[in-house]
């Protein structure tokens, strides 16, 4: 619609990787350690002004064979102008995504779920404990590899 | 079954067993507690209402109290974060008591084959009456209360 991801391609041309629109989900890859950044500038921004950040979750690609194999997705949304913006980043098992807690508070539960479902470590989280799930749960369930029969039960039978 | 008939009430006498009568009062004063987690407490609602009436067969009180309750109806999905709680209600009711499982998710786990759900109450606690369905329907509800009355009934009865 508004070709957002383009202006931002073009305000960071070393920082986003790839762009795409499909069917006007306009979407920007970009790089994982310039995402707090970019997040700033584009709440900041008059012609972006995306002043919601309405979802922030992850992907496992790892039966797609994605190299790195996450993406972490966040959805941005301007009250205001009425638009959307999709930005991504990839991570490794390994890396940590710098945390948007700072910028939006709501990152700070988005992120805790992020880290429970799939176990991406949020670089700067105040408080990266488990959300949903309770502390004596072992694994991440959202992740490809978990095997689909597995419980962690605190009472009853074992599997 | 008849416990006392006609006699009784014009001033005769009538004899009986004592676990006969208590079962007969027992079964027409179930104080329920509801143990509503889920999408089946709505058709708990419909059935405790004025509509399918539960309180014609002396249910229609509900206690949110486990100690002043008689039986434990668990109405919708169990996950195992929730299973020790359940657990501690149940132990916390005072003898007699009955345990209900109210809809699908409570008597196998339904659909929920997944990591976070509880297969089936019954891996937790002694079931007296399953009620399936997804959700049950009122009188598939009633039904079962009818035979959870039965139950009490002809059981032997613990003073
Ligand atoms: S049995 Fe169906 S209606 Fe009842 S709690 Fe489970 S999913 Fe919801």
């Amino acid at each position: 619609m508004n070709d957002l991801h383009l202006t931002l391609q073009a305000q960071f041309p070393d920082d986003v990787l790839e762009v795409h629109n499909h069917f006007g989900d306009e979407t920007a890859v970009v790089r994982r350690e310039k995402i707090q950044e970019i997040a700033a500038w584009i709440k900041k921004n008059e012609l972006f002004d995306l002043n919601v950040l309405i979802d922030l979750t992850a992907v496992d690609g790892s039966e797609l064979k994605w190299k790195p194999r996450f993406e972490v997705v966040y959805h941005f949304y301007s009250v205001r102008k009425n638009h959307r913006l999709r930005l991504k980043v990839r991570a490794d098992e390994k890396d940590s995504v710098p945390t948007l807690t700072g910028l939006w508070p709501i990152a700070n539960w988005f992120e805790r779920e992020v880290w429970d479902m799939f176990g991406i470590r949020f670089e700067g989280h105040p408080d990266l404990r488990r959300i949903l799930l309770y502390p004596e749960f072992t694994g991440h369930p959202l992740r490809k590899d978990y095997p689909v029969n597995k419980r962690h039960p605190l009472i009853g039978p074992k599997n | 079954m008849e416990v006392m008939d006609d006699r009784f009430v014009s001033g005769g006498f009538q004899t009986s067993k004592l676990d006969a009568v208590l079962g007969w009062a027992r079964k027409f004063s179930i104080f329920q507690y509801p143990f509503v987690t889920a999408c089946c407490g709505m058709e708990y609602m419909s059935t405790a209402c004025s509509h399918y009436d539960v309180d014609r067969f002396g249910a229609g009180l509900p206690r949110f109290s486990p100690r002043q309750s008689d039986v434990l109806f668990v109405v919708g999905t169990i996950s195992h974060k929730l299973a020790p709680v359940l657990k501690q209600i149940y132990d916390q009711m005072a003898d007699p008591k009955w345990v209900v499982a109210f809809g699908v998710c409570t008597c196998t786990g339904g659909f929920y084959d997944n990591y976070a759900t509880v297969q089936g109450i019954d891996t937790l606690l002694p079931v007296d009456v399953y009620i399936p369905g997804c959700p049950p329907r009122p009188e598939n509800v009633i039904d079962g209360l009818i035979k959870l009355q039965e139950k009490i009934q002809n059981q032997k009865q613990e003073v």
